[in-house]
């Protein structure tokens, strides 16, 4: 789950690293009270889970009540890369000596926390490692071990950092290390940590990505919600349980098992079809799973034809085949199915279809076949 | 011969009192796996189906000589149990349960690194099957027979659609391996199509991989410079979007990397053909061992 700008900012703050303080606001009267009570000059800040919203305008410092007003209004609403802004962070405007930039990711190719650290902070990281890559310092941390003083400075000397400020750049890495471990993080970055006049640091941005596995353990994050990004069908799947991702086209897939499920999106796209979604409905697929999961496929207006794609291990295809008769008198669906039922039991859940006699369902028995009759449905609607 | 687990494999199941754990252990003994324990703390003395129940991993590899551990407990406690199958000096852990916390794969991946007297098969994964010999998870073993095509892969239905491809085109398996779709796998492709290259009986191997991650991109290296057998490839996710997590915890295409274009790519490079569909893989394995 990835947080917004200003959720990150908050759960830095409860582990002790520095952040501009700021509140949030829904409406232009919350942001212009928030800006009052914050003090002038602040920032007004679209908050989006996509970069570059400075440059599009998601970005203003407020000199004054008017001003808040006026960027408010502006900003709460606006479209950032399809993205609509419900939310603004209102935040006191910093002074900045210099900008750097520092992360850890959960590196799962070294298998190890992977820190980084750059004085070239305030652009896009990626464009610094291609044009630049030493400008970067890098540094894996066993986790068994966890984050030493000594991979402070030695991450703060291969930067090169300000020498006045290797101590506290060692110290932010700490805190920044112990609040990736403690929320469970898959990555945390600031960009830019800035170094003000005074010679203070301060984390001016906050990218977090948590861990959803984990969240069983973290209730605060655990609701923790981001209105701008969430689909209708995909909170509508999340609320049910389902694996669901919303994809662009008009055939509606199902398969039980995520690499079965990625596989299908592929070979109907080789057919010629766009798939509309990716729907894991897991191990199992009881009756109420199905039906559940077709009631989310169907929600999505531009599916003009479904594929069931089960190939049955702990899944049994009866079962399967009882769901989908279920799902049908109870949703009476308009569009045609391509059914393909392979595995556990799948002769008996083959019969169980051809005796319900269901309009509109097509039963094939190989994933090519059944990629190839559900195209030509899509094509045909 | 087969890889990893057969008739010498002597099976711990840890969760085999809840629904799931007793269901599939009891099919593993079924199949002819010799499953000599079973662990839940608090329920040491009972039996499931004549199977001895054990407090601890400890008492079950004391009392009954288990080597091979099937991790069936839920993910907050699952990382928890793989730390004492390794304490407990199990050779081969095979983590079924889907969930585990990242972090907590993580310490428990590097724990069993550090102290390199365990493998570690999974999270998240299907199990291993060696036809006619063992079957350890949950992976539907009688579309299987043995022979002489090795399977690895990430995902587990995706397993069975391809392995039941190579079983209508003619083809056996010496064993089936799930290292499953997590982020920290304990194992990784590396590593089993390493045991397949020594395995004289693997004559084939076959790798499903699918987007996220650079272990593919890492297997085509290992197979460019240490794998004298045929391996065929095939990548799921050539059509999913970027930043979208599929199902998998591990299946994400993070900007450009993990892509599965990327990665068949690198397979290609080092003379593994890939696949682009199921139907495909089991066509090119026809070719190859010439049926």
């Amino acid at each position: 789950m990835d947080l917004l700008e200003y959720q990150g900012k908050q759960l830095f703050a409860r582990h002790g690293i520095p952040v501009p303080s700021g509140k949030p606001a829904r409406t232009v009267e919350e942001a212009v009270a928030a800006a009052d009570e914050i003090g002038y000059p602040c920032a007004v800040k679209a908050q989006v889970q996509i970069g570059g919203r400075g440059k599009l305008g998601g970005i203003k410092i407020a000199a004054n009540k008017d001003e808040a007003r006026e960027h408010a209004q502006a900003i709460l609403g606006m479209d950032i890369k399809g993205l609509t802004v419900y939310e603004v962070w209102i935040e006191g405007a910093s002074q900045i000596a210099s900008e750097y930039y520092a992360s850890i990711v959960f590196d799962r190719s070294a298998k190890a926390p992977l820190v980084m650290l750059s004085t070239k902070g305030g652009m896009d990281i990626e464009t610094v490692s291609e044009e630049d890559p030493d400008a970067i310092a890098h540094l894996h941390v066993d986790p068994l071990i966890g984050f030493q003083d000594f991979h402070g400075r030695q991450l703060a000397f291969d930067a090169g950092v300000d020498a006045d400020v290797v101590r506290p750049v060692g110290a932010f890495l700490k805190q920044l290390y112990n609040t990736f471990v403690a929320e469970e993080c898959l990555l945390v970055e600031v960009n830019p940590l800035i170094i003000t006049p005074e010679r203070t640091l301060t984390a001016l941005d906050a990218k977090v990505t948590l861990d959803n596995n984990s969240l069983f353990r973290h209730k605060d994050n655990a609701e923790l919600r981001d209105l701008s990004g969430e689909d209708p069908q995909e909170k509508m799947a999340h609320d049910r349980g389902l694996t669901y991702v919303k994809l662009e086209g008009n055939i509606g897939i199902l398969g039980n098992g995520a690499g079965l499920v990625m596989s299908t999106l592929d070979v109907v796209k080789g057919a010629g079809g766009e798939p509309a979604n990716f729907l894991d409905a897991g191990g199992g697929s009881k009756a109420e799973a199905i039906t559940s999961a077709v009631e989310v496929i169907l929600s999505d207006s531009k599916v003009q034809a479904v594929l069931f794609n089960i190939f049955g291990g702990i899944t049994r295809c009866d079962e399967v085949a009882n769901g989908l008769i279920e799902a049908f008198s109870l949703l009476n669906p308009s569009v045609p199915f391509v059914v393909r039922l392979d595995g556990t039991n799948d002769k008996e859940g083959r019969q169980i279809l051809a005796d319900a006699n269901l309009p509109n369902v097509y039963t094939e028995a190989t994933m090519d076949g059944a990629a190839a009759k559900v195209v030509e449905l899509a094509k045909a609607a | 011969m087969s890889i990893l687990i057969d008739k010498n494999t002597r099976l711990v199941t840890t969760g085999i009192t809840g629904s799931e754990g007793r269901f599939h252990t009891l099919r593993n003994r079924d199949y002819g796996t010799n499953v000599v324990a079973g662990v839940t703390p608090g329920k040491g003395g009972q039996n499931v189906d004549g199977i001895p129940v054990f407090n601890t991993i400890a008492e079950a590899v004391d009392k009954q000589g288990a080597n091979t551990a099937m991790i069936f407990v839920p993910p907050p406690f699952a990382a928890d149990s793989i730390l004492e199958a390794e304490d407990a000096g199990i050779e081969l852990i095979i983590a079924i349960t889907e969930g585990i916390p990242a972090h907590d794969e993580l310490r428990a991946f590097q724990v069993i690194k550090k102290n390199g007297r365990s493998r570690l098969v999974g999270p998240n994964c299907p199990g291993i099957l060696s036809p006619d010999k063992a079957n350890v998870g949950i992976i539907p073993a009688t579309f299987f027979k043995p022979g002489n095509v090795g399977v690895v892969s990430r995902s587990g239905t995706l397993t069975y659609q391809v392995g039941n491809e190579l079983a209508l085109s003619g083809f056996g398996n010496s064993s089936i391996v799930g290292i499953g779709g997590d982020p920290v796998p304990g194992t990784d492709f590396i590593d089993v199509i390493g045991l397949f290259q020594n395995d004289p009986e693997t004559e084939l191997i076959v790798m499903c991989g699918e987007i996220g991650g650079d272990a593919e991109e890492k297997a085509a290296e290992f197979i460019g410079e240490h794998v004298t057998k045929p391996v065929v490839g095939y990548i799921a996710g050539f059509t999913a979007p970027p930043g979208k997590q599929m199902g998998h915890a591990g299946a994400i295409v993070s900007g450009s990397h993990g892509t599965a274009a990327a990665k068949a790519q690198a397979l290609e490079a080092k003379g593994v053909r890939v696949g682009r569909t199921p139907t495909e893989v089991a066509q090119i394995a026809m070719e190859i061992l010439g049926k």
